[in-house]
């Protein structure tokens, strides 16, 4: 590494405690981004973000064009939905998607001989992004247009982008951070947009910036993508943008961590980073803001990593929202026969599931497939109090307490350890010697909370 | 929890079966319980090594003695509780070892076997096996026999001139300071030829065993410090006012069971407690207790019973330390 050399910003470039997982970006790193063939169909769910779910605005034996309106979110919180390809809608069908939400989907037959993702691909690659005459996009057009862009962050999370860049008086935020971090393993969508689309990052990030008067923009980058800074600091450097080089570890991508390592800011409990003046997004959210307001093109495309030892070959993909996970691992030259578990995003925090047919969403960073040898492990014994999980818990608590707590249905003990802190990382699992499921446990204990509450 | 729906991955060859199964789907398993008891032995080794060459065939015969009634101990009390046989976790076989060492090697066969059985089963066992324990097994051992036996654990004991072992032919280093003010030579502490419990006589051995407990993690660190420099602190004191004419601080930290204990029993992570606040907290509580103890008490140690009274605190040390979480001012 080496690189990491923090200079400039208030804060230390990392944070309290945190786990150190091996990174495994090797399988995927240096794979550069393939557009997916359009696929024959695409499934659209109707909520892919946090929030309420859009109202269909299309009727089945319709016909759509690229980037046409499907879904209109009617919610303050909650985001449009277009179609990624040129097609027929056909019958409204039910999904469960990976994180165990059951819904009802636009189904979408796409006509033969087009390819919408090459086109989209050119564009957002392309050498041509502008860094100067930003001011002439007024603040409040830049919110709308990501509003209507259907945009969500892409890191995962997928809250509903217009809600977070949108210029209001209430609150200062004087601070966007764009988060390239992707502390977790195996992930690398935003390493390869970094590599190969920083244009429309940098020009994303000016706009965002502008949307909510930010006096300062930073990209922050975890110091085991040494080729990703490189490039950033060369392009941003007539620009007002800083790249900030935080070192390598786990959680070091979530927003409060990352707060805390760039600007030694303590996000309060329950708060949000704008409480202290900071708007913060993922790269990929601020290419996709560049996209809709330059290039005029919703979101209906996303770069995700299918990666790990489980698949044969391990590819970066810029694939249409709605493609099935069957279909992606397939182009991937299949699973091996090692493949134990399927996860929508990485290892940390994602979810498993076992149906291939389950679309890709926004917030699907990645497909990580991993092997008996990742994960398996030994039977749970007992806690013996080691501590450990005390020393990784990012957030300062003491899972081993709350676990217990949850094992033994008393939620009032949880709720004296702080037990809605608690973000499920999983470092805590990660670490533990006696392989005791902490994070489940604690999210068990979630529930006997608020059911005590009630 | 932890179900496991077995479905095998469609459209992607029948014989690939993909489980389903909660986050986070990696875990770190270089380091495991077994592993950690594992450390703990090697880290006694040292000790073993020492008491072997001092005390000769004292030591082995209290070793198999100790190790193999813990290890019968924790399967007859465990039976009895109906639970599965949990001796693959090598933690009966720590406490044997550290009780063994804890011992005088003069002590009686007898002796050994009901420190062992009172130290798993009234320890450990009772309490819900390991984990749950509230006090370090081997010292709930070793307290029963310290009283129910004092004449075979008494300061006597240690001396058997008839033994064939030179340093068992000499009282040990803190009863003769504590009786007739002779300083055992603070080279002889710290290599080990003195008498003594098997365990505690060389600090070398002591440090260099404590020394891979600490690298390896297993032992926190909080507690060692906490306990030394608190020793540190209040011998230099005594040293100061009491005019015991200097080294008394290396005496105190070589001498007796402070380095063992320090490092092999107040570290046992189940009766200590879990932040490394309150870590702190018992390293100094310990520490001056064992002070306490040495200086003002009939006994010339103090460490069993300095470690078993903060044991007893550690639920308490626990509620006061329940730690601040991250953006909470």
């Amino acid at each position: 590494m080496g690189l990491f050399r923090f200079k400039g910003f208030p804060g230390k470039g990392t944070f309290p405690h945190g786990i150190h997982p091996p990174d495994n970006k090797f399988f995927s790193a240096d794979k550069a981004i393939e557009v997916f063939p359009t696929p024959a169909k695409v499934l659209l769910p109707l909520l892919q973000n946090i929030g309420a779910p859009c109202e269909p605005v299309v009727k089945s034996k319709q016909q759509v064009a690229v980037g046409e309106l499907v879904g209109k979110g009617k919610a303050f919180v909650s985001a449009a939905l277009h179609s990624p390809v040129a097609g027929k809608v056909k019958k409204p069908a039910m999904v469960t998607l990976p994180n165990g939400r059951h819904m009802q989907a636009i189904q979408i037959a796409a006509d033969e001989d087009q390819n919408p993702g090459e086109v989209l691909w050119e564009k957002l690659s392309a050498k041509d992004w502008p860094t100067d005459c930003i001011s002439i996009y007024d603040p409040a057009t830049i919110s709308k247009v990501i509003h209507d862009a259907g945009i969500v962050g892409l890191g995962g999370a997928a809250f509903p982008t217009h809600v977070k860049v949108m210029p209001d008086e209430n609150k200062m935020i004087d601070t966007l951070m764009i988060n390239g971090c992707e502390c977790e393993p195996f992930l690398t969508p935003d390493y390869r947009l970094m590599m190969e689309a920083p244009g429309a990052i940098v020009t994303g990030a000016l706009l965002a910036g502008r949307a909510i008067s930010a006096k300062e923009i930073i990209i922050c980058v975890e110091d085991n993508k040494p080729l990703a800074i490189e490039r950033l600091r060369r392009i941003t450097a007539q620009t007002v943008i800083r790249v900030a080089v935080v070192q390598t570890k786990y959680p070091q991508g979530s927003e409060k961590q990352l707060v805390k390592s760039v600007l030694d800011l303590d996000v309060p409990l329950g708060g949000l980073p704008s409480d202290v003046g900071v708007a913060m997004s993922n790269v990929g959210t601020i290419a996709a803001i560049g996209m809709a307001v330059i290039k005029e093109e919703p979101l209906t495309h996303r770069v995700i990593s299918v990666s790990g030892g489980g698949i044969a070959n391990p590819k970066n993909l810029f694939v249409p929202i709605g493609v099935s996970v069957g279909e992606l691992i397939d182009y991937c030259g299949g699973l091996t026969k090692d493949a134990a578990r399927v996860v929508s995003g990485g290892p940390m925090m994602g979810f498993s599931f076992s149906d291939m047919d389950t679309p890709v969403t926004k917030g699907t960073s990645g497909i990580t497939v991993l092997t008996h040898e990742d994960v398996d492990r030994e039977n749970e014994t007992s806690c013996v109090r080691c501590g450990r999980c005390v020393d990784a818990c990012p957030m300062n608590l003491v899972p081993t307490k709350l676990a217990m707590a949850s094992r033994y249905k008393n939620p009032a003990l949880a709720v004296k350890y702080n037990i809605n802190a608690c973000f499920e990382c999983g470092s805590c699992t990660y670490v533990c010697p006696a392989n005791i499921k902490l994070v489940q446990l604690i999210r068990t204990g979630k529930q006997q909370v608020a059911a005590m509450n009630k | 929890m932890s179900e496991k729906n077995e479905i095998s991955g469609q459209g992607l060859g029948s014989d690939i079966a993909i489980h389903v199964a909660p986050s986070p789907h990696l875990s770190d398993q270089t380091f495991t319980t077994r592993r950690m008891m594992t450390d703990v032995l090697i880290g006694l080794l040292p000790l073993v090594v020492m008491s072997v060459y001092v005390f000769r065939m004292f030591a082995v015969t209290q070793l198999v003695i100790c190790v193999l009634a813990c290890m019968a101990s924790e399967f007859v009390f465990v039976k009895m509780r109906s639970k599965p046989v949990t001796l693959n976790d090598f933690s009966a076989v720590v406490t044997g070892v550290i009780l063994a060492l804890s011992l005088p090697g003069t002590a009686p066969w007898y002796v050994g076997v009901l420190a062992s059985v009172i130290a798993i089963g009234i320890g450990k066992v009772i309490f819900g096996g390991l984990g749950m324990n509230i006090f370090n097994p081997a010292m709930v051992g070793r307290a029963f026999v310290m009283i129910a036996f004092a004449s075979a654990m008494g300061a006597s004991a240690y001396i058997n001139a008839d033994g064939g072992v030179d340093a068992m032919s000499m009282a040990t280093p803190l009863t003769a300071f504590k009786q007739s003010g002779v300083a055992t030579s603070i080279l002889d502490l710290f290599v080990g030829v003195t008498n003594g419990s098997l365990g505690e006589t060389s600090a070398f051995a002591c440090l260099l065993g404590g020394g891979y407990l600490l690298y390896r993690r297993t032992a926190s660190w909080e507690i060692p410090a906490g306990i030394l420099s608190t020793v540190i602190v209040l011998s230099a004191w005594a040293d100061m006012s009491g005019g015991f004419g200097g080294g008394f601080v290396l005496h105190q930290l070589f001498g007796g069971a402070l380095l063992f204990g320090t490092f092999f029993i107040a570290t046992d992570p189940v009766s200590s407690p879990v932040t490394p606040k309150g870590k702190w907290i018992f390293g100094i509580g310990a520490g001056a207790l064992i002070m306490v103890i040495r200086l003002f008490s009939g006994y010339p140690e103090g460490v069993m019973f300095a470690v078993l009274l903060m044991n007893a605190m550690t639920p308490l040390i626990n509620r006061w330390t329940i730690p601040k979480p991250t953006g909470v001012a």
